[in-house]
């Protein structure tokens, strides 16, 4: 089967742009921003946007990433799978605005499993959700907060998230 | 039935003849028609081979009946081919009075599924310090003529020469188990490249071939008979070899595992193929097989070790040492030194029977399967192969090295005095047993 | 990987992965909570036929830092000192709910049996059988040298080019058999000093450069100087004649380190003999990695107690999974 195209490069681009200003905006005030990407490529999301707003408003933000496989629900379901690292930047998240950053919003697990991940490294002021993709299907009560696109899928169907820097390319494809 | 008539045997591998057997004797030989009333045993395809004789056996009785009693251990003989075996003294009490080896011989006949021949202790107790018994247990009724103490070495120099010595005086046999105690302490396998990657303390070879080295320069000096037990390495071999070629009486003899099993073995931890004397290297293999070839090694000797399973199921460190050997012999004995071609079976026949009977002295075994000689046959099926597995087993312990390996031979009928033993691969029960040997007796 | 039994059971890659996951285990001793939920809900024995207080108290931390549940038996006063069968003793922990048993015994090949044996069905990690291995101290070892040379950009790393001489009591010690054997997994060049006496017979086939005298090692300028405890009671047995003449001939003296370049790293397992096979100076130096071993070991054992008991199964994948 044949997958779809339904974000391209100057799509993918837009939309984290968008995302970084909704960020700023929704912000108020004079909070640390600190984006905690979720491996892989929400890392690289995450530096990515922490890029663009640090452009519009420099030294109020920082990227990291934060690992969530020690804290799956489903560890004992699987063969093991080794944790790739956390970045906590300097500063820690206490206190501070945590916008965690994820390729494809789904079950809502992963999320679960990042605020778990979160709250042994310390207590943030706030925490909020950026997704490159929604694609619905949730079953925990997650929402994002920041959304570059809804797509609505079957759970047949299967969402890709390419990036340059891992893949070589930009690109968002939905396969049936 | 008195009589049994073999049919179509090949005796010794070589010419096909029938054989009959009367009143515990064979009375006859060639092609022969069956007469009223006697068993007739088609042995076309079998090898009719004499009885054999193990000069090394641990029955374990009086006092380790766990593991094995007369009974049991004479069932597992009969079931491996065997008419005689001659039984170790480090039993308990120790086998070092004629009281005690006159009770096992005795118990030996009572049983009547092989000869038992009680292997005398060379010192008291087995402790190394003092001459046991000796003449009182040669002059007894089990005729002692093998002396042991099998288990331990009889360390001590001057011990060994005056062992060697006093036994001459009454036409027996020292058998020494070759290891020097102050170079194995605490050992656990053979010494060498595995045993340090394994930390496992090595049995180093040099310690059973220095003892070997100084007792044939003994038994040359006292001018007295020297048996060396089971063994091992390569270096052992070169030994016997030169005090041989130098005129000492000296004989030898091999376990049939040291002729398959190496130390490779021991990687897995499984205690099952912890033995004293260690397995050794392939090297070592080789060398004993080819001085089994060549007569440099006399005969073959089982050295049955039976143990209870928890004495094998546990960490290398605490298990016992010793496997099980009788049923198993002549299957290992085929596969390593026959199908490899450096035996036939005619030298089976001597390495298994006639020598081992001569060096023990016992009667009955030196005309093997001619007439007039007592009727104590194996009949073998040599082109049998199977998965070795415990039901092949017949003795009380289960300590076999050989499980899950394909193992060619079958011993097919026993004839013991003139009586099956083993019946189409069966052994035969006590009781059909004892009427039998009792309808012999009155012929 | 079922069971942790040996260093020589992996390769290069899988040495590497357990490295890295003891950096991210490692890293949790700096955060707020220090703790990690993987392992709730799982049961670790300890079982311990001989006495180690170090060892043990190591792997109780690093089961509870996972969240899982430590019960520790110890030989003394238990059942196995009356007699227990260790099949017995194994069998019985697992009814009682064991995922994992730790074990360290004085007899080579007791982990190797619990886990083959077809006794049990728990994954076993040896923390020491005889005088066989010890894997576990093999892999902290490696990763303080790791880290010592390489620091924060550890991750990925291997130990290639990197030279290590290991001193002492090798014939009695499953920590040099395990460290050399992962050493050279990992690419270090590994050279052993002892006299004669105390070497394994046939240690020429081994992938290692033998010394019997420590200054001919120390003159090849090393990275790491892993000084193993000789116990005294060996000169009894004529291993050497007395504890005097093997610290002159084999201990890391105040003056042997003085020799040392300025990056070379004095390593030890523990416990130290001091004034035996290393000096005071040589254990209080800035040199010394010792307590960084211990700290170390916490993070290893909890990276081999993750890799064994998190997942459901032996293969350890390591890709990530679906959201």
């Amino acid at each position: 089967m044949v997958a779809r195209t339904v974000l391209h490069d100057a799509d993918i681009t837009r939309a984290l742009r968008r995302i970084a200003h909704e960020v700023l905006e929704s912000r108020r005030g004079d909070g640390r921003l600190v984006f905690l990407g979720i491996p892989t490529r929400g890392v690289t999301l995450a530096q990515r946007i922490q890029r663009v707003v640090d452009d519009i408003e420099p030294g109020v933000s920082c990227a990291g990433a934060l690992d969530i496989t020690l804290y799956r629900d489903d560890l004992a379901r699987t063969p093991t799978r080794t944790p790739a690292p956390t970045r906590i930047p300097p500063g820690g998240i206490n206190d501070a605005i945590v916008v965690l950053v994820d390729d494809v919003l789904y079950s809502g697990r992963t999320i679960r499993a990042a605020l778990d991940a979160l709250v042994d490294h310390g207590r943030p002021r706030v925490v909020r959700l950026a997704v490159l993709v929604d694609r619905g299907h949730r079953e925990l009560p997650i929402r994002a907060d920041f959304v570059g696109k809804n797509l609505p899928s079957s759970t047949s169907e299967r969402v890709s998230v390419h990036l340059a820097e891992v893949d070589g390319i930009d690109e968002v494809t939905i396969e049936p | 039935m008195t009589t049994l008539l073999i049919r179509g045997a090949s005796l010794l591998g070589t010419q096909t003849e029938d054989v009959r057997i009367r009143d515990g004797v064979i009375t006859a030989r060639g092609t022969l028609t069956p007469e009223y009333g006697e068993r007739v045993i088609d042995a076309r395809g079998l090898i009719a081979l004499p009885g054999f004789v193990d000069l090394h056996t641990h029955l374990r009785e009086p006092g380790g009946e766990a593991s094995e009693t007369v009974l049991t251990g004479t069932r597992a003989a009969a079931a491996g081919g065997f008419t005689a075996v001659h039984a170790m003294a480090n039993t308990s009490p120790v086998a070092d009075t004629a009281g005690v080896v006159e009770q096992v011989a005795r118990l030996g006949d009572l049983h009547g599924y092989a000869s038992v021949r009680p292997v005398g202790a060379v010192t008291v107790g087995l402790a190394g310090e003092q001459l046991a018994e000796i003449g009182a247990m040669a002059r007894s009724a089990a005729r002692v003529r093998v002396f042991s103490d099998d288990g331990h070495c009889v360390h001590d120099p001057l011990l060994m020469r005056r062992a060697l010595e006093y036994v001459s005086t009454f036409d027996g046999v020292v058998a020494q188990h070759a290891e020097e105690p102050r170079l194995t302490v605490g050992a656990q396998m053979n010494e060498g490249v595995l045993s340090g990657e394994l930390g496992l303390t090595g049995w180093p070879a040099a310690a059973e071939e220095a003892i070997i080295a100084r007792d044939v320069l003994l038994a040359e000096h006292v001018g007295a008979r020297l048996h060396v037990c089971h063994l091992s390495t390569a270096g052992s071999v070169d030994v016997v070899r030169w005090a041989k070629a130098r005129g000492i009486a000296v004989t030898a003899e091999v376990t049939p595992h040291h002729l398959l099993l190496t130390e490779e073995l021991a990687r897995g931890y499984d205690a099952r193929f912890k033995v004293n004397p260690p397995l050794r290297r392939n090297e070592d293999v080789l060398a004993l097989r080819a001085a089994l070839g060549d007569g440099t090694i006399d005969i073959v000797a089982t050295d049955h070790a039976p143990h209870p399973t928890e004495a094998k199921e546990c960490t290398w460190g605490e298990a016992s040492f010793g496997m099980v050997g009788l049923e198993s012999a002549l299957s290992v004995v085929q596969h390593s030194v026959i199908d490899t071609g450096i035996l036939i079976w005619a030298d089976v026949a001597r390495v298994l029977s006639s020598v081992p009977a001569t060096i023990g002295r016992l009667d009955g075994y030196a005309h093997p399967l001619e007439v007039g000689s007592p009727a104590n046959i194996a009949l073998v099926d040599p082109a049998h192969s199977r998965v070795w597995g415990a039901d092949d087993l017949r003795g009380r312990s289960i300590n076999t090295p050989y499980l899950g390996r394909q193992l060619p031979g079958r011993i097919v009928h026993t004839v013991h005095r003139g009586v099956l033993t083993v019946d189409d691969g069966a052994l035969v029960e006590p009781e059909a047993l004892a009427a039998a040997h009792q309808e012999v007796a009155r012929g | 990987m079922k069971h942790l039994l040996s260093t020589r059971d992996f390769d290069r890659e899988a040495a590497i992965r357990i490295l890295d996951v003891a950096e991210d285990m490692a890293q949790t001793a700096h955060r707020e909570v220090r703790k990690l939920p993987p392992l709730r809900g799982k049961t670790i024995v300890n079982l311990f036929f001989e006495d180690s207080t170090r060892t043990r108290l190591s792997f109780e931390s690093a089961a509870k830092r996972l969240s899982a549940d430590v019960i520790t038996v110890s030989a003394k006063g238990s059942s196995v000192s009356k007699g227990e069968s260790l099949k017995d003793t194994a069998q019985t922990l697992v009814a009682m709910g064991a995922d994992a048993i730790v074990v360290r015994h004085h007899h080579s090949g007791a982990a190797h049996q619990l886990a083959h044996a077809g006794w049990i069905d728990a994954a076993i990690i040896n923390a020491g059988d005889g005088t066989h291995e010890h894997p576990t101290q093999a892999l902290l070892d490696a990763f303080t040298i790791r880290a010592r040379r390489f620091g924060d950009s550890s991750r990925g790393h291997d130990l290639a080019g990197l030279r290590v001489v290991i001193v002492g009591d090798i014939l009695h010690s499953r920590v040099a058999r395990s460290n050399v054997w992962l050493l050279t997994t990992l690419g270090a060049e590994v050279h052993i000093v002892a006299p004669r006496t105390l070497l394994p017979h046939g240690v020429e086939h081994w992938p290692v450069r033998v010394h019997e005298h420590l200054d001919s090692a120390l003159a090849t300028a090393p990275d790491a100087v892993m000084m193993l405890r000789i116990q005294g009671e060996r000169m009894r047995d004529a291993f050497f004649p007395s504890t005097r003449e093997y610290a002159r001939e084999w201990g890391l003296t105040t003056e042997r380190l003085a020799l040392l370049g300025p990056d070379t790293m004095v390593m030890h397992p523990g416990p130290m003999n001091r004034g035996l096979e290393i000096s005071s100076a040589a254990a209080d130096s800035e040199r010394s990695t010792v307590l960084a071993q211990v700290t170390n070991g916490v993070s290893i054992r909890m990276a081999v107690l993750y890799l064994l008991v998190a997942g459901s199964s032996s293969v350890a994948d390591p890709a990530g999974g679906e959201k």
